[in-house]
């Protein structure tokens, strides 16, 4: 065995650990370095072009221009924020099911759950709306959360029966389309007055944020990351399949719960105010793990977070301005760059079963 | 029974609350090796699956040092035994490295952040099981056998007093399935780590074990000592083997020997006639042997293979009937083969013998 210079034997779990170390410190650096520039740019274009400076200015030492100061802080910073808070989270969430189901095409769009929780959160919309003529972000998420949990019951109902890992994306598929035919079908009966609501919503897209909406996200969101944090140890475990999992000592029931508990919160937060959001869990996770190099999930849940705020960031920016001043669904410019990684990643996978 | 290390009282196991195989009543002394063996689908792995908690017991129980399997909590289970499945493991993006370190579970902080030390512990398991030089592999582009040995590694590293290995040994070649039972032997024997496992190589379970389990679908059929089980009745029923022989003296496995009147009569001693009665085999020829002393190798497999043997008792002379019988024998058969033999004085008639064929033109030679 060769001796480095510290000597420290070379091909050592220890010396491994430390080069993986620099890898990780460059795929957190590139990340962070591309949130703050797509943070800038997001807040600079837009109907109205304002300079870098003056954006520093009105954003950190808050004076400015007040038509530039209410654009930027009532309208593109609360909506930029839910972009990267809310991107973060669905991200989360997918990295959690593709735990779960011990496969990488695993995603709340995919096994309908967001369309699980679009149909609740409609119903709760058109019912709270004629009643009492306005609904809570509160009831949303509530109603979303439901929904979210009415869907993934479905689908491990039919995992149960099916252990197929395609049959049952299908089966997720063929659930989205239900829920979603149903909100369809509300949507269609709904008032004049809340299709409008109802209908951008339900297409999925970050416009109209309040900071209301981004502190209840936030509050519930980050409640939700550091508990998915402190549960990178079992859902490692977890990675090498059950029965390893519980021989090394995590209690498999609960814990199976609880990782369903936490990716139905976080993609139920998002569908309540973003609507649902396709291929962002799939990708972003894949390509975090392929950037760092890992699954590891110390080191993958911080990263999937990030660049689940970095896609989404960037795809809001794209949906607002590449045909301004038409806006794109969210939708829309996350299938166009997720759909692709996720072929390629079934392609990756068939070629290394052969 | 005094209580030993691991005992199990009564137990009966299975699937779905059905009791598959009851009143299994074993002790297990810290050290051992104890190998289960029985058909596919006797239920093996279902006896390992209870006592590793992956199903539930049914009714009676299993105590480790006294305590009540079910009443550990998984965490304090996972400190006293480690396990090697057979389910296929397909980690993502996983060193040889890291699939090892897992087995440090029980032992990290509320991360699982590794110390330094874990790390060495990492080493140490890969360099125990000669697999230094995977460490840094992806573990899905390594080989089976090289696959199983970082799991071993894997079980070592969590650094238990008890491994549960489910037939560790399908998919490796001959020399990795010698190297892996050799590893367990070390570590049973200087470690005082109790192996419990399934294997389905009889020979070789003979061979590493300290006490053999015979599961036979409803029952525990025995339970014992090598030497005690290994015979040829035994093996014969558990597996109900009725193509086919076991020989206990070596654990080799024997095809049918070929039926009818024998054609060839082949002369021998001392192992030269072993190659001879398989190329016989082989051919579906039917055949005798002798003159042997039953305390002669070739007699352990002529008694198995030929159709008729003529012996003779331990260093006596050859007497005046057995000669007659080899005689009758030779005759009636269509050649002689002298595959070789060692002439002395108590067994000097062979020469007549060989002399009788040669006249009547039958003899063959190699």
């Amino acid at each position: 065995m060769m001796k480095s210079q510290t000597g420290e034997a070379t091909g050592t779990f220890h010396m491994e650990n430390f080069r993986r170390r620099s890898r990780y410190a460059a795929v957190f650096a590139v990340l962070a370095a591309a949130l703050f520039a797509i943070l800038i740019l997001n807040i600079n274009t837009g109907t109205t072009n304002i300079p870098v400076s003056r954006i520093l200015k009105i954003v950190f030492l808050r004076e400015g221009a007040q038509t530039e100061y209410n654009i930027i802080w009532k309208i593109r910073m609360p909506r930029l924020l839910m972009a990267a808070i809310l991107g973060g989270a669905l991200s989360l969430s997918g990295f959690l099911l593709q735990t779960f189901f011990e496969n990488p095409i695993a995603g709340p769009y995919l096994l309908g759950i967001s369309s699980g929780a679009k149909m609740v959160v409609a119903l709760a919309m058109i019912y709270f709306l004629e009643k009492f003529n306005k609904v809570s972000s509160y009831t949303l998420i509530i109603a979303a959360f439901i929904g979210s949990l009415i869907a993934t019951g479905f689908i491990l109902l039919v995992s149960r029966r099916i252990k197929h890992m395609a049959t049952l994306l299908i089966a997720g598929t063929m659930i989205g389309y239900i829920c979603s035919a149903i909100t369809d079908f509300m949507v269609t009966f709904a008032e004049d007055s809340d299709i409008v609501n109802l209908h951008g919503w339900s297409q999925g897209s970050f416009s109209g944020m309040s900071w209301s909406n981004v502190k209840v996200a936030a509050v519930i969101i980050a409640v939700a990351v550091v508990l998915t944090f402190m549960l990178s140890k079992p859902i490692g475990a977890y990675q090498l399949g059950e029965a390893y999992a519980q021989s090394m000592g995590v209690n498999i029931k609960i814990f199976r719960v609880t990782l369903i508990l936490l990716s139905s919160v976080l993609s139920a937060t998002v569908t309540a105010f973003a609507g649902p959001i396709s291929f962002v869990g799939i990708a972003v996770p894949h390509l975090v793990k392929q950037a760092l190099n890992t699954s590891r999930p110390l080191i993958v849940v911080p990263g999937t977070f990030l660049g689940g705020a970095v896609f989404c960031m960037l795809s809001d920016l794209i949906a607002r301005t590449a045909f301004a001043p038409l806006e794109l669904n969210i939708s829309t410019v996350t299938s166009i760059f997720g759909a692709p990684v996720v072929i390629a990643m079934m392609l990756k996978r068939q070629k290394g079963r052969q | 029974m005094a209580e030993q290390y691991i005992n199990m009282n009564n137990l009966a196991v299975g699937y779905n609350g059905k009791a598959l195989i009851h009143d299994i009543c074993i002790g297990i002394e810290k050290g051992e090796i104890v190998t289960l063996i029985g058909p596919n689908g006797a239920g093996k792995s279902t006896i390992l699956k209870s006592i590793t908690r992956q199903l539930k017991i049914i009714s009676g129980n299993v105590t480790i040092a006294e305590e009540n399997l079910t009443k550990l909590s998984f965490r304090d289970l996972s400190t006293k035994m480690a396990v090697v499945l057979t389910e296929r493991m397909k980690p993502e993006l996983m060193t040889c490295h890291d699939i090892v370190a897992t087995g440090r579970y029980p032992y990290t902080g509320k991360l699982g952040i590794l110390s330094r030390e874990d790390e060495q512990k990492v080493d140490e398991a890969m360099e125990a099981v000669h697999a230094q030089e995977l460490g840094e592999r992806d573990f899905n582009a390594i080989s089976d056998g090289q696959r199983q040995r970082v799991l071993l590694a894997r079980a070592i590293c969590q650094e238990p007093e008890i491994i549960v290995l489910d037939e560790p040994t399908s998919f490796l070649d001959v020399r990795y399935k010698l190297e892996l039972l050799s590893i367990l032997r070390n570590m049973a024997k200087k470690k005082g780590i109790t192996v419990i496992m399934s294997l389905h190589e009889i020979d070789l379970a003979e061979k590493v074990a300290d006490k053999i389990i015979c599961v036979k679908g409803d029952r525990i059929a025995h339970c014992g000592k090598p030497e005690t089980i290994f015979q040829e009745e035994t093996i014969r029923e558990l597996y109900g083997i009725d193509n086919g022989y076991f020989d206990p003296v070596f654990g080799s496995l024997e095809l049918p020997r070929p039926e009818g009147e024998p054609k060839v009569f082949v002369i021998s001693s001392g192992g030269s006639g072993i190659p001879v009665y398989r190329r016989l085999q082989r051919k579906n020829i039917p055949f005798a042997a002798g003159v042997l002393y039953p305390n002669d190798i070739d007699y352990q497999l002529a008694r198995l293979l030929a159709v008729q043997t003529v012996t003779e008792k331990p260093f006596e002379k050859i007497s005046e009937q057995t000669f007659e019988e080899a005689v009758k024998l030779m005759d009636s058969c269509e050649s002689v083969i002298n595959a070789g033999i060692i002439i002395g004085s108590a067994n000097h008639r062979i020469v007549e013998l060989l002399e009788k064929a040669q006249q009547d033109g039958k003899l063959k030679s190699l």
